[in-house]
């Protein structure tokens, strides 16, 4: 797989994991035909040790774990689809498990790619609006300092 | 003995049953929901997966519940279970430089590049009760800015890094010891300290920060950056060999800036002390990042003469579970042990007062 491939996966596989569970549950809702498929492993909760740095840029070390939830399933046409996503939401690790295989699918799914389209907005919406309410509280010593106009 | 035992089966099952019925209190009170914990506790439920070391709202929030706010029991609570979860790996450390900032202040700098932003905080405040809590209604919302804080804001020990004025973080890509894969053995390297405090007692480590600041390791600190926002975490699953993200989560990020007057073989600059917790943890993140930098006092050639600075003594009692455990542990049937003490003691005065110390 080329790193173009990767690096398209690799957001799709974040934007499913970021989202909430109800709106992968609602994206899934949206995909039609639900296609037949196999657990080739069936969700699975377990911990992952979370790292950082000494120093926030140095060696690093453990923070400490985090529930994570895994899932693989395999289409009937062979492809392969993966999910981890922080958690113990079993069905959303499943559901996106099976949107990455879809997504995998020889000519792409436009159609889920613009409802994915649609979760990452969202999100980048709230995180927009928790940016702007923390902007609200910077301080400005530099006007205070002034003082004139 | 053995029949005592199994006397107690059932009034410890009595005693579980009313346990219950304490913890659900006045029926005609609604019961608390996780939701309602996780959202309007969340400080309790932040503090509880940092020491509890597993990052899980919901679990939390149920342990909070469960142990019916005593937070340390909903940290025992937590790190049992983790023993029912099997281990998949670790993330990549997670990037603080690009947490997406929802507070950040330094003491150090009034100008820095993305400025000083308060968030969400009880500092200044009156720390007057608020009545109007007690009382049903919605506060108002949060008024927003025009434009966003900076997507990225660098780190201010990075600002003063470039002028070597502070010293530079270890770099290593050496796998970091794991305290809850391995024994704890001393000395313990910094990355491994770090683990300990990390899921350290808060109260217990705000003490022994506390004790430096008072003249046992003075270390001269300065809050030099706190932050806290959101931070993506990342890992590389096997079957894919190539990194994907799974989670933003909250982190605080506290970097203390110490005074280092120099040595033979370095010239006098900045060293630090550094603290991360999950959540909103402020308070934890200053307090490890102080106790981080006295720990350091051998490798900086500082008298060893306070017990902050003393790594067996912290990292041995900073864990509230083992702590409360073995504190704990003192309720439970010492009939034996005791029984033998009692004859000593009765042996001892029938041999008549001072006749022992003369032995």
């Amino acid at each position: 797989m080329s790193s173009d491939d990767n690096n398209a996966r690799r957001r799709w596989m974040g934007i499913l994991a970021k989202a909430r569970p109800e709106e992968v549950a609602e994206c899934w809702s949206k995909i039609e035909p639900p296609p037949p498929y196999d657990l080739l492993r069936r969700p699975e909760t377990g911990l992952v040790m979370v790292r950082g740095r000494v120093g926030g840029d140095g060696a690093p070390f453990n923070l400490g774990e985090m529930t994570v939830t895994r899932c693989s399933v395999r289409l009937a046409n062979g492809i392969v689809g993966h999910a981890w996503i922080a958690g113990r939401a079993a069905a959303q690790a499943e559901r996106a498990a099976l949107i990455d295989a879809l997504l995998q699918s020889p000519g792409g799914r436009a159609d889920i790619e613009a409802l994915l389209d649609q979760l990452a907005a969202r999100r980048e919406t709230r995180k927009r609006e928790a940016a702007r309410k923390a902007a609200a509280t910077r301080v400005d010593f530099f006007t205070m300092a002034r003082g004139e106009d | 003995m053995y029949v005592a035992v199994k006397g107690g089966e059932k009034a410890i099952d009595s005693a579980h049953r009313l346990m219950a019925e304490d913890r659900r209190g006045d029926r005609n009170v609604p019961e608390l929901s996780l939701a309602q914990v996780s959202e309007q506790l969340g400080l309790a439920v932040e503090r509880v997966m940092t020491e509890g070391s597993i990052h899980d709202r919901e679990l939390a929030a149920l342990a909070i519940k469960q142990a019916q706010g005593d937070l340390v029991e909903a940290v025992f609570l937590l790190r049992a279970y983790r023993t029912t979860l099997p281990r998949f790996g670790h993330t990549l450390p997670v990037d603080t430089a690009a947490m997406a900032i929802r507070r950040r202040i330094s003491a150090t700098f009034k100008d820095l590049p993305g400025g000083q932003v308060l968030g969400p905080t009880y500092d200044y405040t009156h720390r007057l009760l608020d009545f109007s809590l007690a009382e049903d209604g919605e506060p108002e919302e949060a008024p927003p800015a025009e434009r966003p804080v900076d997507a990225a804001m660098p780190r201010v020990t990075d600002v003063l890094g470039r002028e070597g004025l502070i010293e530079r973080n270890p770099e290593s890509d050496d796998e970091p010891r794991d305290l809850t894969r391995q024994p704890l053995t001393f000395p313990a390297d910094r990355t491994l300290r770090l683990q300990n405090l990390a899921r350290a007692d808060e109260g217990f480590l705000l003490s022994l920060a506390y004790s430096t600041q008072r003249g046992y390791g003075h270390t001269h600190p300065f809050a030099g950056e706190i932050r806290m926002g959101e931070v993506s975490v990342e890992l590389v699953p096997e079957e894919l060999g190539f990194a994907i993200e799974i989670a933003d989560v909250t982190l605080t990020e506290c970097q203390m800036i110490n005074q280092f007057k120099g040595s033979k073989e370095k010239p006098a600059q900045f060293t630090r002390g550094y603290g991360l917790a999950f959540g909103r943890s402020e308070r934890k993140a200053m307090a490890m990042a102080l106790v981080d930098r006295s720990l350091r006092a051998e490798e900086l050639g500082e008298d060893l003469t306070s017990p902050a600075q003393d790594q067996e003594f912290v990292m041995s009692h900073s864990d509230n579970v083992e702590a409360s455990g073995f504190v704990q542990h003192l309720k439970l049937p010492h009939y034996v042990d005791f029984q033998s003490e009692l004859e000593l003691v009765r042996r001892l005065r029938a041999q008549g007062p001072g006749k022992e110390a003369a032995e």
